[in-house]
């Protein structure tokens, strides 16, 4: 065990010299373009917010059915089936029709590629369960049903999410899916999420409709409130045109009243439609509807055929800015709830970094003068092999530019309190061979030897706690997990490659020497 | 040579009393969940003004209709860490506090930590503890059992079973906090806990192996005591770390280095008290050992 060739030597010199330069270049800017990894700061450090938002996929869910009955609907009156009682009660369809009817109307729902199965070939699944009780049907989404729901509001979700947080300018945000209903956005340097959160916050559904008095409208009539919550309004249903139809949104005064609107772009499309219902509908209140209130409801005056506009409603700059992006950047599909938020400032991360660091300085220093105090000359090359072992341990971190967390720094400290454990087994068993055996060498290969199980399974005891940690833990605990595993291999490493090879120098130039150790 | 061994039964019992005052404190007095596992708000803020003090923001608080909350000194003079309870993570929930906050005593304060978790989430987070724990209990039965033999097994399990449980019982005591970085440390304090009672186990193996006429009572002694300036060093670097990390970490890594410490010294005491008189209760003797090796 104490061989060593030059060979040998030479290369682990040379990886401890490439490790100091990995490590020392997160602190010290080289004038070179060799190496420029870094650690990356979990938010606790460099500050920052962490939300973990949840898609309420009731609506679409319900959206979904809604499109189903019309599709049912028009299938049963293609066929010249008699039904009753069409409706959706508690998340399925109900209709009932009469018997001969039923292996008809069963065969169309397990129909593989009918439109009431649009994905039977990619999943092997029907979309709805249907359960048939007498003369009637009752149909629920299935499990694959709405995992497709899920994953689609989700995927739209998400992209909707990353346009309103880029047009923000935060820096770097980290957008992720979580499950098929979540999605996780980091904001690195962000200390106050206020703007972002009630932005993520919005569905943004814009619809322009008319203000009507007639509650027979043939489209159906529905009263809103104005967002003061005091004014109301009955609007009819039909949407003359949506937030899907605007190209364009910005922030603009108006020069004449000196009020701030949000003046909009329409597409071809929208601007046909517009054009038309403005030149039918003069003299008429147009409601502009977001989110189920309204914003204003202005008189129409001239038809507006340009395909632009302006909406105008009590706007601050600041508000009308807002409204404008969340056009810009399209409506949600389903309404976002924040459900974890975790947000901390700049100024606590740099406290957190500085009492970090300090703590491991004391720990350190408290460490290298005990051991040394204990093996003299043996402490040395423990110490030394710790400093080695430390470099190593953020040289690695660094190479895969992991994020480094606050309980990740106690992580290393401890790792730091733990990695002189298997030099001390080593250092205790060759000073127990010693005893009875006088030769120097014959001692410390056997104590080296006989330690080796010991280290083995103590260290992948806690290498197996660490994996379990980083499986099941989230966010700072688990940059606590990986500073351990990764400071277990650097430990074993270190010990059996750097401090090995020093004891072994030494050993071997002090051969004769009693009581070496 | 010390002899360890004359005080197994001594220790046993105070080991069990010990193990059951904790059981019994968790079971009625019950554990202090921080915001990450019973969900509502915690902010920690930094007072600019010295004549904020903690009975003036509990007085502030008490006006906002928040339900039940609790108000004390983080660390600085300055520092004061704010829980409340209700569960109330919509958009502007923390916006409308700041601003009442400012309207009552000034705006000489800032946020530095916000953290809200929504009851879903903590039920998850508390569910997702739980397993990593129980988890890393059975891989390590598992690996011992695979290592050694299943008397060992069962003596390093039982072991940490009383690190565990004494821990959270200390913890539920003092009224400490159990947030995410408590499960963090338990789960660490599992990992060293085995780490001391494998070495140990390991020289009691090669005891075995060696000598064939020592009984197991003499032979865990002798096996405790030959790695014994080991278990000691071992355990005093890693206390030096871990007080470091304790007395200027941070008040953020506070409990969770009051954990480790805990859970270290138990877990060597354990490693001697519980993993050893284990194995003599079950009458491991060379046979044991002898049976693995002619697999």
């Amino acid at each position: 065990m104490l061989y060593f060739s030059r060979l040998r030597i030479a290369l682990v010199s040379l990886i401890t010299i490439l490790f100091i330069y990995i490590t020392l270049s997160n602190f010290v800017k080289f004038d070179d373009n060799f190496f420029s990894k870094k650690i990356n700061l979990g938010l606790d450090l460099q500050g920052g917010s962490y939300l973990l938002l949840e898609i309420d996929n009731g609506p679409v869910a319900i959206q979904k059915l809604q499109n189903t009955t019309t599709v049912i609907r028009n299938y049963l009156k293609d066929k010249n089936i008699i039904f009753t009682d069409l409706r959706i009660e508690d998340k399925a369809i109900l209709f009932n029709i009469s018997k001969q009817d039923n292996e008809t109307v069963k065969s169309f729902f397990l129909e593989k590629e009918s439109e009431i199965n649009p994905y039977y070939s990619q999943y092997q699944s029907h979309q709805f369960d249907l359960l048939i009780q007498e003369n009637e049907f009752k149909l629920t989404l299935s499990k694959y049903g709405l995992v497709k729901i899920k994953t689609s509001s989700q995927d739209s979700a998400i992209e909707i999410v990353r346009r309103r947080i880029d047009e923000v300018g935060t820096n770097e945000p980290n957008i992720l899916k979580r499950g098929n209903d979540r999605i996780l956005v980091e904001l690195p340097g962000l200390d106050d999420p206020m703007r972002i959160k009630s932005l993520l916050g919005k569905t943004a559904n814009l619809t322009f409709r008319f203000v009507t008095q007639n509650n027979s409208d043939t489209f159906g009539v529905e009263t809103l409130q104005f967002e003061d919550d005091v004014n109301e309004a009955l609007v009819s249903k039909r949407i003359i045109l949506s937030g899907d139809n605007l190209l364009d949104a910005q922030p603009q005064m108006n020069n004449q009243t000196n009020e701030t609107v949000v003046s909009f772009t329409l597409d071809r499309v929208g601007a046909k439609r517009f054009g038309k219902a403005t030149r039918t509908g003069i003299g008429k209140q147009l409601a502009i509807v977001l989110d189920g209130k309204i914003v204003s409801a202005p008189v129409i005056r001239d038809a507006i055929v340009s395909g632009s506009g302006q909406i105008s409603g009590n706007f601050t700059f600041q508000s009308a800015t807002d409204l404008a992006l969340l056009l810009r950047s399209g409506a949600l599909p389903a309404p976002l709830y924040i459900i974890e938020e975790r947000t901390v400032g700049p100024d606590l991360g740099q406290d957190s970094i500085n009492a970090g660091v300090f703590a491991l300085l004391i720990g350190f220093l408290l460490i290298i003068i005990f051991m040394f105090f204990k093996y003299k000359i043996f402490g040395l090359i423990a110490n030394i092999t710790l400093l080695v072992n430390l470099f190593f341990l953020v040289g690695i971190l660094t190479l895969f530019e992991a994020t480094l967390t606050l309980p990740g720094i106690a992580g290393i400290i401890l790792t730091v309190g733990m990695a002189v454990d298997a030099n001390v087994l080593i250092f205790e068993r060759i000073k127990e061979e010693s005893r009875n055996e006088k030769n120097n060498m014959i001692a410390f290969d056997a104590g080296y030897v006989k330690s080796k199980t010991a280290i083995l399974d103590a260290n992948i005891t806690t290498l197996i706690a660490a994996i379990i940690l980083f499986f099941m833990g989230s966010g700072p605990v688990k940059g606590f997990s990986v500073t351990l595993a990764v400071g277990i291999f650097t430990t074993l490493f270190t010990v059996y490659f750097i401090a090995r090879m020093l004891t072994s120098l030494y050993v071997v130039k002090n051969k004769e020497k009693v009581n070496l150790i | 040579m010390i002899n360890f061994n004359k005080f197994y039964k001594l220790f046993n019992l105070l080991s069990l009393s010990l193990v059951v005052i904790s059981v019994l404190l968790l079971f009625f007095k019950g554990l202090n969940f921080g915001v990450d596992f019973k969900g509502g708000t915690l902010i920690e803020l930094r007072a600019n003004d010295k004549n904020i003090n903690v009975t003036s923001l509990r007085q502030s608080f008490s006006k906002m209709n928040l339900g039940d909350f609790n108000v004390k000194k983080f660390g600085n003079e300055n520092d004061f860490l704010i829980k409340i309870e209700k569960k109330d993570t919509s958009a502007n929930a923390i916006e409308a506090i700041k601003k009442e906050l400012i309207s009552s005593i000034g705006s000489s304060f800032n946020f530095r930590r916000v953290e809200n978790v929504g009851p879903k989430v903590s039920a998850e987070l508390l569910k997702s503890g739980v397993i990593a724990i129980a988890l890393s209990l059975a891989a390590m039965l598992f690996y011992i059992w695979i290592r050694f033999e299943w008397q060992f097994s069962l003596g390093a399990i039982l072991a940490l079973f009383h690190d565990v449980i004494i821990t959270l019982g200390l913890f539920s005591l003092f009224n400490l906090e159990i947030n995410l970085s408590i499960v963090a440390a338990v789960l660490t304090i599992v990992g060293y806990s085995m780490n001391d009672t494998v070495v140990i186990y390991d020289r009691v193996r090669e005891n075995l192996r060696k000598f064939s006429d020592i009984k197991i009572f003499e032979l865990t002694n002798i096996s405790i005591n030959e790695t014994l300036s080991r278990t000691i060093i071992t355990s005093v670097t890693t206390l030096l770390a871990l007080v470091s990390i304790y007395l200027f970490g941070g008040e953020i890594l506070k409990g969770f280095s009051l954990a480790m410490i805990m859970g270290v010294v138990f877990g060597t005491y354990s490693s001697i008290y519980i993993a050893n008189p284990i194995l003599v209760k079950l009458r491991v003797s060379q046979k044991t050992i002898l049976k693995e090796d002619t697999k």
